[in-house]
């Protein structure tokens, strides 16, 4: 069995993500190639190429491959599939855009989210935002699968490896669809559903302003993203892409704090995997509590000031 | 300009999701259900095109049993023009829902579909751009801006780590993301005039599509359960504790 594994970049470094991705692969075989797409990523395939465990790094590049067009990745990687039994691609917002594409070309089905290799046909994903844990099974030949990250440890060491980097060719941009033009956000806090701490706030807050006065430092200081319940959302105190829960962000952080959140279960779905929960909340009855390793019962207005200074 | 919206029932976002104890799948009995949230939003987007002129009809096309007349209801109240209901008691997995919307867009001929990035039952996220391929039309996910103009939709999307803007000449697929807009609430009137509104149904086998389920579902378990931690008496103890499990 081969498996080709999608790499997931930023244009300059290689993400952590798809070192993980590559630890589902090789749970599946020890034939195991990466796909480097992109625009001037030579340096970025280099870098697949040293991972411990790579068996030959492909490399394609183009300025439409550079902007991620579904139809021009799905179109590169279903050409490729052809030497491959099975397609990992990590659950990016990259990834789930093309890897349905790559599966309904193949007409197989998809195998999203995977978080856990039973054996080589059979795959456990979430479902119901990860209230529930579905495992399936398939009986097709080729597979393609999308691969929720933060289940899997990077495991391949960084210098372990030495894989051949070999060019292939980009296909013709499909003309249906143009790229007009980007707008990363600058900022220096981490992404949403990368970082390692995050610090959510909840319709308590009951302003926009208080919200980004009390919210925002606490985040700052512990090098966090900022999340809120969708209450909070609702109420216009912070924007939609903020939402953590069923219906916004899923999010895994080592470190979440909830402040002047009750909990609704839409909120719980969207944070519940995350490695530590701390709850910050005046009500001893809200349910956050009930998924707290530590609840703090107080009003915010006094706890997140005492929590900066004992931060130092 | 005609619009397609695809609308599926689901568990309503706000009920708590109960596993079977034979761990033959969620329980869905006796729950409230709902129209999936995202589609609610493609749905709302799709009346506003057809508020600003740009759109002439709204067709909103379901798949599920019976009850998912109401779905589709739900779509007329907010402002869709008639609906198709594909009844089946079958679980459809999203392949198949996309071969059975294609011909579906094939009999209607839409100019725009616009649909819900993922349904939060199966959370696949895969259906839109299977039908966009499948069709061979262009497709823009996770739409947080649609723009109609001279054949073409510009579509602002939530990318990780910002947004990205395409076009796409129509016919198109989009899928909505959140931010998108807000759904309208069903006023009285409207609900009333809903229920006037065309509703056929049709059957799976009024289409030439396997729906034959490729993936088979073993078990469908609870996630390991998290237990209430303990209660910290000040920030200051917060924060040891925080240090000792390795987080700060």
């Amino acid at each position: 069995m081969a498996v080709l594994v999608i790499a997931d970049h930023d244009g300059a470094h290689l993400r952590d993500t798809t070192n993980k991705t590559l630890t589902a692969a090789l749970q599946l075989s020890t034939d195991v190639d990466v796909l480097v797409y992109g625009d001037g990523v030579q340096s970025i395939a280099d870098a697949a190429a040293k991972l411990s465990g790579v068996r030959k790094v492909l490399l394609s590049q183009s300025a439409d491959l550079k902007q991620d067009i579904a139809e021009d990745v799905a179109a590169l990687v279903t050409g490729l599939a052809a030497n491959y039994d099975v397609v990992a691609i990590p659950a990016s917002s990259a990834g789930k855009n093309f890897a349905p594409r790559v599966a309904a070309l193949l007409d197989v089905s998809l195998l999203s989210d995977v978080m856990e290799v039973v054996d080589a046909n059979t795959f456990v994903r979430p479902i119901y935002a990860g209230n529930a844990l579905e495992t399936v099974q398939t009986s097709e030949a080729k597979k393609v699968m999308t691969v929720r990250t933060t289940a899997f440890k990077a495991a391949a060491e960084a210098e372990g490896g030495s894989a051949t980097v070999e060019t292939v060719a980009a296909p013709a941009s499909k003309a249906g669809t143009r790229f007009i033009s980007e707008e990363k956000v600058v900022s220096d806090r981490p992404e949403l559903g990368a970082a390692k701490i995050v610090v959510s706030g909840g319709r308590a807050l009951g302003s926009k302003e208080e919200f980004d006065a009390v919210i925002d430092p606490l985040a700052d200081k512990l090098g966090a993203a900022v999340g809120a319940s969708r209450a909070a959302v609702d109420a216009g105190y912070a924007p939609n892409d903020y939402q953590v829960g069923q219906t916004g962000k899923v999010v895994a952080p080592a470190l979440y704090i909830a402040v002047g959140i009750s909990g609704a279960i839409q909120h719980l779905a969207g944070m519940k995997d995350s490695k530590v929960i701390v709850a910050i909340n005046k009500d001893p009855e809200a349910p956050i509590f009930s998924v707290a390793d530590y609840g703090l019962v107080a009003d915010y207005k006094t706890a997140v000031p005492d929590l900066m200074k004992a931060l130092g | 300009m005609k619009i397609l919206v695809p609308v599926k029932r689901v568990l309503d976002y706000n009920v708590k999701v109960r596993v079977k104890a034979d761990q033959s799948g969620v329980d869905l009995a006796n729950v409230k259900m709902s129209m999936n949230p995202f589609d609610e939003i493609a749905v709302e987007e799709a009346v506003r095109l057809k508020e600003k002129g740009i759109a002439t009809e709204i067709v909103a096309v379901s798949i599920g049993p019976a009850q998912a007349k109401d779905t589709i209801i739900t779509a007329l109240t907010i402002g869709a023009d008639r609906g198709i209901l594909i009844q089946t008691d079958q679980d459809i997995e999203p392949l198949a829902v996309a071969k059975l919307l294609k011909a579906v867009a094939e009999a209607e001929q839409p100019d725009l579909i616009i649909m819900g990035k993922q349904a939060i039952d199966g959370d696949n996220n895969a259906t839109g751009q299977m039908l966009s391929t499948l069709l061979d039309w262009p497709q823009a996910t996770f739409a947080s801006k649609v723009v109609v103009e001279n054949g073409e939709a510009h579509v602002t999307r939530e990318v990780d780590g910002g947004l990205q803007t395409l076009g796409v000449k129509l016919p198109a697929v989009i899928t909505t993301d959140l931010r998108l807009n807000e759904p309208r609430y069903a006023s009285l009137p409207n609900i009333m005039k809903a229920k006037k509104k065309p509703l056929e149904i049709k059957a799976i086998t009024d289409y030439a599509v396997d729906v034959v389920p490729r993936l088979k579902v073993l078990k469908v378990t609870e996630p390991p359960k998290r237990t209430a931690g303990i209660k910290v008496a000040d920030a200051a103890e917060l924060v040891a504790n925080l240090k000792s499990a390795g987080v700060l």
